[in-house]
This record gives structure tokens, sequence and C-alpha cells, in this order.
């Protein structure tokens, strides 16, 4: 009788204040089913990928409205592929303006939902981009 | 057998202090993959070492922030220490959320400390089902001290108690009146109370609430006999009473205030369990309540496994419908005679 849930990790990277979103995001995933580890603000990406680490979490969801993202992602993505955590899923929510987008996929970002964006179909890009019953 | 040699492969990697093996060993253990009872009997003897520490309180005490300095203080001591912290499942979706890594941002980076959040999945001990072999995990991979949140906690989540060697209860200011305090549950089962925000207005009536039931009389043990040697001496139809005398200790986890205190009473527990020979005690009764548990749950396998699929739900329709009431259906299920597959009307 296994029970595997989705485990996704919400976390604010940077020095911006504003944890709404990701609180409204972090209740719109546990309301879907999953097991959301909410780690709150001021993470740097050491932190993020440690506890993605420890947390054995699919999904990393970076929450960044202080408009560092292009700073900061790299450098998560960096730590998460330094702990050989590569298989996680990286989404970046937030103020992101859409040059800007391009350059974060490029860099292993799978998908960014800006303002606006239903959570709803957050929900279901997880569900279809985390194949649960993995190895 | 690739399935168990790579069971195999994630228990050694485990006992070699591999932190991403243990995370990846602790999800198959909590979602109970079948190939992780392998790991788990790999791991078994390499148990038994840890100080388990359980912390518990009603939501809002202070409990991760404890836990947090607590953490902090022992590793100073050069303490290796896993954290376990459980935050409740949602009844109706299944989700949760769990946050008690926001207390826990001084422990980031360390290497001696590993942090796992699990959610309760439907349990209601203040505890999740698999906990237990969580900390059992934690145990083989050489942590010296575990600590183990349990849910916000209200007057019955006792199971701690039974999984700890050591379990604090939280309280803190402003909470409940005397008449919780005599009452049954939580507080009875605390080996060291603490008062966390003792900074606040009201932290001495709650201090002196707290002492005032402690010296009402001593507490019992936690059920059983008096070790080994004495079972065959008496058959005990008394309470035992315990020798230990719990103390109460004022805390302000935010700012690392009483931490040094706490720890010293967990040393003091740790060695009058030790002295007593009650943490003998207390491995058989958590053995033995985690065996019956287990065939518990073996046994009502089996025997849904051995009836028809419908017989659950055509069972649960009859004594909806007032047919059978619930002893005579568990009877019934029991010696297989379920008369009428559809309960004739």
């Amino acid at each position: 009788m296994s029970d595997e849930k989705i485990r996704v990790l919400i976390a604010k990277p940077g020095l911006d204040g504003h944890d709404r979103g990701a609180k409204v995001i972090a209740r719109a995933l546990r309301d879907a089913g999953m097991e959301v580890i909410y780690t709150g603000l001021r993470q740097t990406p050491e932190m993020i990928a440690e506890a993605a680490l420890q947390e054995d979490v699919h999904v990393v969801g970076l929450s960044i409205l202080s408009g560092a993202h292009m700073a900061l992602v790299p450098r998560v993505i960096e730590q998460l592929r330094a702990a050989g955590l590569d298989d996680v899923l990286v989404l970046v929510g937030g103020i992101i303006p859409d040059d800007d987008i391009p350059a974060l996929q490029a860099m292993g970002v799978s998908a960014v939902f800006g303002p606006g964006t239903s959570t709803d179909d957050i929900v279901r890009f997880i569900r279809s981009a985390v194949q649960l019953s993995s190895p | 057998m690739s399935a168990t040699s790579s069971e195999q492969t994630l228990a050694t990697a485990v006992l070699s202090g591999d932190r991403r093996a243990l995370a990846r060993l602790i999800t198959r253990v909590e979602n109970r993959a079948p190939d992780a009872l392998e790991a788990l009997a790999i791991l078994h003897s390499h148990t038994g070492r840890a100080a388990i520490v359980g912390v518990t309180g009603a939501p809002g005490t202070g409990k991760s922030s404890l836990v947090n300095a607590l953490a902090l203080a022992l590793r100073r001591r050069g303490q290796t220490v896993g954290i376990v912290a459980v935050d409740p499942t949602s009844p109706f979706s299944g989700g949760a959320v769990l946050g008690d890594r926001v207390r826990m941002v001084d422990l980031a980076g360390d290497s001696g400390v590993f942090i796992r959040s699990m959610a309760s999945r439907g349990s209601l001990g203040g505890l999740a089902a698999t906990t237990g072999d969580v900390v059992r995990v934690l145990d083989a991979a050489g942590f010296a001290v575990i600590l183990v949140e349990t849910v916000g906690a209200g007057q019955s989540e006792v199971e701690i108690a039974r999984m700890a060697h050591t379990t604090v209860v939280v309280d803190a200011p402003g909470l409940g009146d005397e008449v919780q305090a005599i009452k049954a549950g939580i507080l009875e089962i605390a080996d060291i109370l603490v008062v966390n925000k003792a900074d606040r207005p009201g932290a001495q009536n709650t201090v002196r609430t707290l002492r005032a039931m402690l010296e009402l009389g001593h507490r019992l043990r936690t059920g059983g006999h008096h070790g080994v040697r004495a079972v065959a001496a008496a058959v005990q139809a008394e309470p035992v009473f315990d020798s230990w005398t719990v103390p109460v200790i004022e805390t302000v986890a935010t700012e690392h205030k009483g931490i040094d205190e706490l720890l010293a009473a967990l040393d003091r527990h740790q060695a009058h369990l030790r002295e007593t020979g009650e943490i003998t005690d207390r491995e058989r009764q958590r053995v033995e309540a985690e065996l019956l548990a287990r065939l518990r749950e073996a046994l009502l396998a089996r025997l849904l496994a051995e009836r028809p699929p419908e017989a659950l739900e055509k069972t649960i329709q009859r004594i909806l419908r007032r047919e059978l009431d619930p002893n005579t259906a568990v009877r019934a299920l029991l010696e297989d005679d379920l008369s009428s597959p559809d309960g004739k009307g």
C-alpha cells in the first residue's frame, strides 16, 4: 500500500519581505493534496538547496518580487545541481518581466508564473510534470 | 531482486552518511513503499544509540523555536542532531503546509543537523504513523540526539511519550487555568515542563500553576513493571510511582534564554532513566506497542484480502440500513459469515 504525495518546497530567496503570494500558492497546493514545505523569508540559495535535499521534494517554487531574479535563480539552480538535485523541478513566481523568461528557462527553470496566474494552472502544471512512483 | 538490492544500497548509503540517500529513504518509509521494509530491516541492528527527545504542546507555544534553540545548544556541545517536525495533514485535501523550518533557520548550513518535515497523514495521536520508523532511520544514520516535534497538541495527543525517552511538554502564559492543569493527558506525559515565552505577562502564574499541579502528587510511571528482574517477584496490581521529579523550566526560546537549564534537565533525565533501569522498561513498552500495532494492521490487511472485495462496503451499507449492528458485523466479517451478499433488502 504505497501512499505517495507530491512534495513542494516554497521559498523566498533574497531580501524582499512580501510573502503573501508565496503563502497563497502554499495554501493552493495544500488544497490540491500536495505536501508543501514552507521555509519563509530571506532564504539563501544554499539554504534552499539544503532544505530541498533534506525534504526530498519533487518541486522547488521560488517567489521573487525584488527584481533580483536574474541574480538569484542561477545561484539556486547551481546549488541544487551541486547537491545532486538535477531532477527537481524549479518554478519561479512573482514579478518577472516577459523578456527575462527565456533566459530563466535556459537556466533550467521549468515555468514562470507571473501575477494573475490562476493557482489551478500551477497545480495542473505540477501534476503533469511530476511523475510519482519514480524509482 | 533489483528492488531488493537497490534498497540494500540505500540502507548502506544511509549508514555511510549519505544525506541524499537518507532523505530518499525517509520518503520511501513515509510512503510505506513495500521495499522500504527491506531497508528498515537492514538498519534495525544499527539503532538504539540515539537519545530520543519529544517536544509537544499546544499550537503557538513555541515548539519549533524551542527545537531550534535546543538543537543549537546540542551542536555547541558537539552532538549531532536529527529533527523530525510533524504538522497536520488537511483531512479534506490530504495536503499539508509544513512550516516548522521557518523557525529553524539558525540550523541551516550545518552538516551535523538534519531536519525533516512530516505531514501527519491522517494519524490523530500527534505524530504520523511512520514517524517511529523515520526516527529509527535517523538513529541508524548516527545522529546522537533526535528531536521529535509533534503537531500542535491538545489534551490527548500522547503518542510521543511512547516513542521518546524524554518528553518535553511546552506551555506558554495565558493558555489555561488550574483545572486544565490537572486534567489527564498531555501534562501527565511530561518528563520536563517548559514555560516558554517566559518574558510575557502571566508567565509566573503559569509556572506557579504547573508547580502546584506537580505537588498534588507523584506521577505514575508509564505503565508496566519495574524492570526485568522484578517481574518474577511481583505481578504488580498497584500503580508504580516514578521517582523522577518533573522540573518546570522557564525559557524564551527566540532569545535562547533558559536553554542551558533545559539541556541540563534533559541530561539529568537521561541519567535517571539509565540509573533506574527505566530506559529498558520504556524500550520494552515501545516495542510491545509497536508490535501490536503492526500486527493489528497486518491482520486487518490479511482479513480484508481473504474476503470478497465488496464485503466491507456491503457490511457498511447494511449497518447504515440498520440491518446489522457494528459488533455483529465484526463477528460476521471475522467468521466470513455474511449471509446473502446484498443483505436481502
